[in-house]
Formats: structure tokens, C-alpha cells, sequence
């Protein structure tokens, strides 16, 4: 069975720590920082789970800055 | 498989759009309007459409509108953007032309300019950002607010006998012999998003075609005037909003 891979790269400086990717994620892959803030004070989002990524494109739908980019590898 | 193998250009599935500005967007986080930016964005990008768009921006929260989509704007005196829409769509009728407003620019200053250009059958789309409260001016009641909805102006929720019912004004745009496409949409999951952005292409194609009017109402969030997070926010839109404004197409003559 072919297997997906995906990632994603978030532009923290742009996120604003909404956290509606985290909601629209199906694989509980995304997660705000706690204790990290970027250069305007809000809590960015990043990647807790790597592995877990489908490149769904779920997050970078939802989000209203348009921080995410999403990568897709469908292995054979 | 290692994240730097997977993270490479020719694997790409999802980027900013090519429209959208490098700025970032003055919204608050988990606004509406950044994702109906992103997909008026994508629409006009994958029409073809960046020289041939003018866009009408509103006033309101959606007032920056120009400084993010990278297409030719106007900015409207309060509400009067379908009026200026129509003058520019009549002064050049190969455009595809849209106005941005938002609930307090369309539904409350703007109704009579609104109403009379969908009725005249102006051939431009209307992009209508229904969040039930005044955003920018700091959550006041609107004419769209809810019943019993707390605000900054019915801070014990908005009662019928003294502020009157919540309008619906798509429901009487859908009444318009003018209109040929008038539909409510949401942009909170990642399906409503998608739903969105065909009935926004096909109103650009109406405007481009000159079919008539259309309009797209988005029924959004406004977590920072409904006092929520963005999460509890589109919870709290599905649960309320939705009954008042119920999602899907209105009239479709196109």
C-alpha cells in the first residue's frame, strides 16, 4: 500500500497564534508553542507530531494569514 | 522519510497565493476575512484574471483590503461601493468587478446602494462578510446581530421589541430580478472554505460574462467582538449563526 508522507512550514513571524490549523488537523499533528512567543508575542504554531503529517492541507486552509505551506510524498 | 526530503518545491501541494501581499494582514487572529482574502486571492490567480480585476474596498474591518490582494482597487465611501462598482463596471464593461463589505458597510449605511445596484442588474459581484456585530468599531450591534446576542450596545442581548429583528438581506437580494446568483457560504472547515471559493469563481465569471449581479455572502467570525477564542467562535457560529443565516444557495440563474 502506498504510503503518504507530508510536512509543513509555517511562517511563525506571520502566525498569530489562532490555533484553528490545530483544530482542523486530523492527525493531531500541529500544536502551539506554550512557552515560546515570536517577535509580536503570539504563541506560534509548529509541528509536535512530524511523523503524523498526511499533507491534507487542512491547516493551511483554514488559516487566515496564509502562514502554511504544505509538502506531499506519496511513496510506492 | 526525512522531514528535509519531504520539504522540497516539487513536492508542494499548498503555498501563500502569488496574489496575496507580503504584508501581514492588521486582522485579529482567527478572522474571517484572512481566509476569504486568501481565496479572492486564488480565485482571481486561477481565472487569469490579476489585469483585468478592480476591486471596491469598504469601510469597516475590511478597509485595508487593497494593501493585501495585488490587483487594481477603490476605496468606497461608507457603504457606497456598489454604487462606485457600478460606475466603474459601466465605464468598462471587460472587467470582472467586485465590492468587499463587510455587515455594517452592506447591510446597515449601504442597504440602499446595495439593493438598488443588485436590482438594476449591475453586472458585478458582491462580497458580503456577515460576522453580526460592528468589528472595527469595537463590537456594537448590527443590523444583522442575532436575537439575544450580547454586545457592547445590548449588553444584555439584543431584544426584537427595542432593536427590531436581525436582517437577512440575502433573502432579499435572492427576491431581486437582477440578481443571478446569490448564495451564503462559511469559511470555517476546510469544505466550507472550498465550497466558498467555487461560488466566489462563479461569481467573478458572472461579473467577467455580464450576467448580472452576484452575491456572496460569507457567514463569518468575529471572535475578538463575540469576546472568544476563534475556536469556541466557530463553534459558536455553527450553533447560532447557522440557524439564522442557514448556508447554500439562494438563487442560481447562471
Amino acid at each position: 500500500m502506498a504510503k503518504i508522507h507530508g510536512a509543513v512550514t509555517i511562517d511563525i513571524e506571520r502566525c498569530k497564534g489562532c490555533n484553528l490549523c490545530v483544530v482542523a488537523c486530523p492527525t493531531d499533528c500541529l500544536s502551539l508553542k506554550e512557552k515560546e512567543v515570536n517577535n509580536r508575542g503570539y504563541h506560534f504554531a509548529y509541528m509536535k507530531n512530524p511523523t503524523a503529517c498526511i499533507g491534507c492541507s487542512g491547516c493551511a486552509t483554514v488559516c487566515p494569514d496564509a502562514c502554511i505551506e504544505v509538502y506531499r510524498v506519496v511513496e510506492k | 522519510m526525512e522531514l528535509d526530503k519531504i520539504i522540497d518545491p516539487a513536492n508542494r501541494v499548498y503555498s501563500r497565493p502569488r496574489l496575496l501581499d507580503e504584508r501581514t494582514m492588521h486582522y485579529c487572529p482567527g478572522c474571517s476575512h484572512g481566509v476569504v482574502h486568501k481565496i479572492i486571492a486564488e480565485v482571481i490567480d486561477e481565472l487569469g484574471l490579476e489585469e483585468q480585476t478592480i476591486g471596491v474596498a469598504p469601510v469597516g474591518c475590511g478597509v485595508f483590503a487593497y494593501n493585501y490582494i495585488d490587483v487594481d482597487w477603490v476605496e468606497a465611501a461608507h457603504g457606497r461601493a456598489p454604487a462606485l462598482a457600478t460606475a466603474i463596471k459601466r465605464l468598462m464593461p471587460e472587467k470582472a468587478v467586485f465590492t468587499y463589505q463587510g455587515d455594517g458597510d452592506l447591510s446597515a449605511i449601504g442597504t440602499s446602494e446595495a439593493i438598488h445596484a443588485a436590482n438594476r442588474g449591475e453586472n458585478i459581484a458582491i462580497i458580503f462578510i456577515n460576522n453580526a456585530i460592528y468589528g472595527m468599531t469595537g463590537g456594537q450591534m448590527a443590523p444583522t446581530t442575532l436575537e439575544g446576542q450580547k454586545t457592547a450596545t445590548t449588553p444584555y442581548g439584543r431584544r426584537v421589541d427595542l432593536n427590531g429583528y436581525p436582517l437577512a438581506i440575502s433573502d432579499l437580494f435572492a427576491k431581486l430580478d437582477g440578481t443571478c446568483y446569490v448564495t451564503r457560504q462559511a469559511v470555517h472547515t476546510q469544505a466550507s472554505v472550498r465550497k466558498a471559493k467555487a461560488a466566489i469563481k462563479l461569481a467573478f465569471q458572472n461579473s467577467k460574462a455580464n450576467k448580472g449581479c452576484s452575491v456572496i455572502e460569507i457567514v463569518g467570525t468575529c471572535s475578538s467582538g463575540w469576546k472568544m477564542t476563534p475556536e469556541k467562535a466557530n463553534k459558536w457560529m455553527e450553533e447560532n449563526m447557522f440557524v439564522k443565516y442557514p448556508l447554500g444557495d439562494l438563487k442560481k440563474e447562471c
